[in-house]
């Protein structure tokens, strides 16, 4: 007889069975996500202390390979707030280790994206990884890793401690991993570009393993406000956040667990609440039965007088920030942003910023150039899945007077403590009602200015043409009937061409 | 006539001209002295304006008047090539050199004026023409094509080199090009009793040949199809300096016809000149009943033959003389055309012992 055998498997089992959904689907797609993981990490760091990110990345050729994929080795170093030596070995070799599960805005949100590029590396070259760090204490810690994938534990191989006497702080991640450079240095330049555009207060650097160098210098130095940390909304939870909650809680009691653990739920609104889902506020919510928890869930959710979430845990760019960054890589000849109001959508808080830039380094194509933004990552695959492409497709935009083929950038970035991304290698945002509201609400409100604008160039490039003509042809008459009317002055015609010079000519 | 008062009619057109240019000059460069953007009004000359004058037998311009003025900024080019073209034309006339449409439309380049294509400068031409009511021969501007003449007429040029030399127009059996040196010259004396003007080149050969200028005593004219308004000019002056009779032998079928008519009462293009057309000249055949009379061998009536059969019997122009009504009525109903050269099926002089007498009697 045959006989089944189950098995257990690790998180990192798992994700290494499924990178495909963490964006390691192939060599070239494995560069680009790998970079764009340290790359968006190191990013992280450096804003959670609010400083000015200097990020350093280096691809170099390890070994030479085969044409499809050869073997490099990548560096990339920051000034970020470093991590304590006791976390280091857990944030680089223990999948779904994190320090970002707390409620707030910030790039990384599944604990997975650095070690995933790590365990690819690992996979494809049997190298360790190193890691080094410094919080800016006396002490800088160099770690050598490895990852047990089965049961998703780090290796330790090595870890040296060294004095830090340029009072350093920040951390470098090097390893190898196999790949193809070639064909993925198109996106992560545009990686580059993109995410330059969207951190306008970053220095990024990156050298290609043919040495060539890409720098994108900061345009500005003020940086938006770090988010603060909320507790969850009551519309945004589920059982398995509810279950976490009751766990670690201090509170025996329904009313303090509510007030305390929820965003925007005060004295009265707890009791209004206990009282529409028949419990009472003494009740210790470690006594729960599962019923009665299943029933508070979704009591949570139906009960109709919570007040909204606000948007402190947010940090969106602003309208300055945007400008700057989309300045600074695009150089268009108009430019318009705008910062919707905060918005939610199954509890979760977020924020539409939306830009429209036109002419200038934006080519001519028979489509606008769409750039996507989720918390300041650039997303650069899948654009025909993305809400906003949706959105922009469906516009009315020749209520603007605008085609398709003009040299126009419409930009769209939704800043949210849960972005609603489809898949885990943060590709796309799914197609929410409210958010595509919010989108479609907020791109009407800049191709309206982009239109004015259009109009009024019409308008300017019209008068110009129009002076062009007097100025070409006004002299000619005035000598054409000097002669003709047999005189010997040429009248004067500098203040007629006064009278019709309206905007000057270039 | 003497010649001296022919002189002075002559030098008298040529000043008039040139005041009138030059008038034009004074306008515009007054216009710009005194802080305006210059303007001209002339005539329209849409359709709507173009009314048939029964009394001068030809089109006329309406009251209608349209402004060309240098502020609009779409009119301010067409502006300017019209005084440059005034300018030119002034040139051209002061310094008693000729030119074609064609030359004008290179020369406005040498001026950084440079057309489009022919047809703007030809029609930059015919703007000048309605302003001063002057026809382009006048600022010495002369068609390409050219038809001739040939019989005892004795003219005597103006043209610099050949002031005052004469010549007799039997001089050269291929007749005499009707070009700006004969235009602008003087009529010294004829013997010649009538004019007879031919739509085809041959057969204005076949005439000479035959001594039709002999025999009928006549000046025989080639219009080598549609009559230029040189031509038309100099059949209007033979008509009228020596009150010849002119009468006008085409193919028979409606475009030989209305090309009697052009000459006769103008067209509808040129209804901002005088001075183009002979409303007394008879059209002399080939009549669609001709073609019946005569037994001559024919085509049959194509279709836009028959719709400007149509268009031509709506024509003011036509309303004037019973007998176009008719001839259209016939060809309408035989629903066939013939050549000039028809009558050689019954010889080659047939047409001039027997056809051209009996038509002259028919038509006094
Ligand atoms: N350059 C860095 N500087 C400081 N801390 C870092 C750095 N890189 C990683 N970390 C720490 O390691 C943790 C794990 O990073 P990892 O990229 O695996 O997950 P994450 O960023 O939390 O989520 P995501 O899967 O969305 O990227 C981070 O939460 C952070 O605390
Ligand atoms: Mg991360």
């Amino acid at each position: 007889m045959a006989q089944q055998t189950f098995q257990e498997i690790s998180a990192s089992d798992f994700f290494y069975r499924n990178r495909d959904i963490a964006g390691f689907t192939n060599p070239t797609r494995a560069i680009f996500a790998t970079i764009r993981e340290l790359v968006e990490n190191s990013l992280d760091a450096a804003e959670t202390i609010k400083v000015l990110p200097d990020v350093y990345v280096r691809l170099s050729f390890a070994k030479v390979g085969n044409q499809e994929s050869q073997v490099f080795k990548l560096r990339v170093e920051d000034n970020g707030a470093g991590i304590l030596p006791k976390h280091i070995p857990s944030a680089f070799g223990q999948v779904l280790y994190g320090s970002k599960y707390t409620l707030k805005q910030q790039r990384g949100t599944f604990g997975l994206g650095g070690k995933m590029a790590i365990l690819y590396g690992q996979i494809t070259t049997h190298q360790p990884a190193h890691v080094t760090s410094s919080t800016g204490t006396a002490k800088i810690y160099s770690f050598k890793l490895m990852m047990d994938i089965q049961k998703n534990r780090p290796i330790i191989l090595d870890r040296r401690v060294s004095t830090n006497k340029g009072q350093w702080r920040g951390t470098i991640v090097e390893f190898c991993l196999e790949g193809d450079y070639l064909r993925a240095k198109p996106k992560v330049l545009e990686y580059f570009k993109q995410t330059a555009m969207v951190n306008p207060y970053a220095n990024l650097t990156f050298v290609d393993p043919k040495g060539r160098l890409y720098k994108f210098t900061r345009g500005t130095t003020s940086m938006p406000d770090p988010p603060k940390e909320t507790e969850p909304h009551p519309y945004g939870v589920d059982v398995e956040l509810l279950q976490r909650l009751i766990q670690v809680t201090p509170y025996k009691n329904m009313l303090e667990f509510l007030k305390n653990e929820f965003h925007r739920v005060g004295e009265i609104t707890a009791q209004k609440f206990l009282a529409f889902s028949n419990l009472s506020p003494r009740k210790n919510p470690k006594r729960l039965s599962h019923a009665e928890l299943v029933s508070l869930m979704q009591n949570l959710k139906k009960f109709e007088k919570f007040l909204p979430p606000d948007s402190s845990c947010l940090s969106p760019l602003g309208e300055d920030l945007l400008k700057a960054g989309i300045l600074k890589e695009l150089k268009p000849e108009f430019l318009v942003v705008h910062q919707r109001k905060p918005s939610t959508y199954a509890g979760h808080p977020f924020i539409i910023e939306t830009a429209i830039a036109y002419g200038g380094e934006i080519p001519k194509k028979n489509n606008f150039v769409i750039y996507r933004f989720a918390n300041k990552i650039p997303l650069l695959y899948d654009e025909a899945s993305d809400v906003s492409y949706r959105v922009i497709n469906s516009m009315n935009w020749s209520r603007y007077k605008v085609t398709q083929d003009m040299p126009i950038a419409i930009v769209v970035h939704i800043c949210s403590t849960k972005v609603p991304y489809k898949t885990v290698g943060k590709e796309f945002i799914a197609d929410r009602p409210e958010v595509r509201r919010e989108i479609a609400n907020e791109l009407r409100g800049v191709a309206r200015k982009l239109q004015h604008f259009l109009s009024r160039r019409a308008h300017v490039n019209k008068e110009k043409k129009k002076f062009s003509v007097f100025i070409k042809y006004l002299p000619k008459i005035a000598q054409f009937s000097t002669d003709l009317a047999g005189k010997e002055k040429i009248p004067d015609i500098e203040k007629l061409l006064k009278s019709v010079r309206k905007f000057g000519i270039e | 006539m003497g010649s001296n008062k022919k002189e002075r009619i002559v030098g008298n057109k040529k000043s008039k001209v040139l005041s009138s240019l030059k008038n034009l000059g004074s306008r515009v460069y007054n216009q710009l002295e005194n802080g305006f953007f210059p303007s001209i009004t002339m005539p329209s000359r849409s359709t709507e304006n173009i009314n048939y004058d029964p009394d001068l037998r030809q089109y006329i311009l309406g009251e209608k008047i349209v402004l060309r003025n240098s502020r609009i900024f779409t009119q301010t080019r067409g502006f300017t090539q019209l005084v440059w073209a005034a300018t030119f034309s002034h040139e051209l006339a002061s310094q008693r050199k000729t030119s074609t449409l064609r030359d004008v439309y290179y020369s406005a380049q040498a001026y950084e004026m440079v057309f489009k294509d022919q047809q703007e400068s030809n029609n930059i031409i015919t703007d000048l023409e309605t302003v001063l009511g002057l026809s382009r021969e006048d600022f010495n501007i002369f068609p390409e094509e050219r038809s001739a003449v040939f019989g005892d007429l004795t003219i005597a040029y103006t043209v610099p080199g050949y002031e005052g030399r004469t010549l007799n127009l039997t001089s050269h059996p291929d007749g005499v090009l009707i070009g700006p040196a004969l235009t602008s010259a003087e009529f010294v004396g004829t013997t010649a009793d009538k004019v007879i003007a031919i739509e085809k080149g041959g057969l204005f050969t076949r005439f000479v040949e035959e001594n039709v200028h002999k025999k009928f005593n006549a000046l025989l004219i080639s219009t080598a199809g549609q009559a230029p308004r040189a031509t038309r000019h100099f059949i209007r002056r033979l008509n009228r300096e020596f009150n010849l009779p002119v009468y006008i032998f085409t193919d028979g079928d409606p475009w030989g016809m209305h090309i009697a008519m052009v000459i006769i009462s103008g067209s509808a293009n040129a209804a901002h000149l005088r001075e183009l057309t002979t409303p007394d000249a008879k059209w002399m055949g080939v009549w669609a009943s001709d073609i019946v009379d005569y037994k001559l061998p024919t085509y049959p009536l194509k279709e836009v033959d028959f719709t400007r059969l149509h268009e031509l019997q709506r024509d003011p122009r036509y309303q004037t003389d019973p007998l176009w009504q008719k001839e259209i009525k016939t060809f309408l109903k035989i629903r066939k055309k013939a050549e000039q050269e028809a009558f050689s099926r019954y010889g080659l002089t047939y047409i001039v012992d027997e056809y051209l007498p009996a038509k002259l009697g028919e038509t006094k």
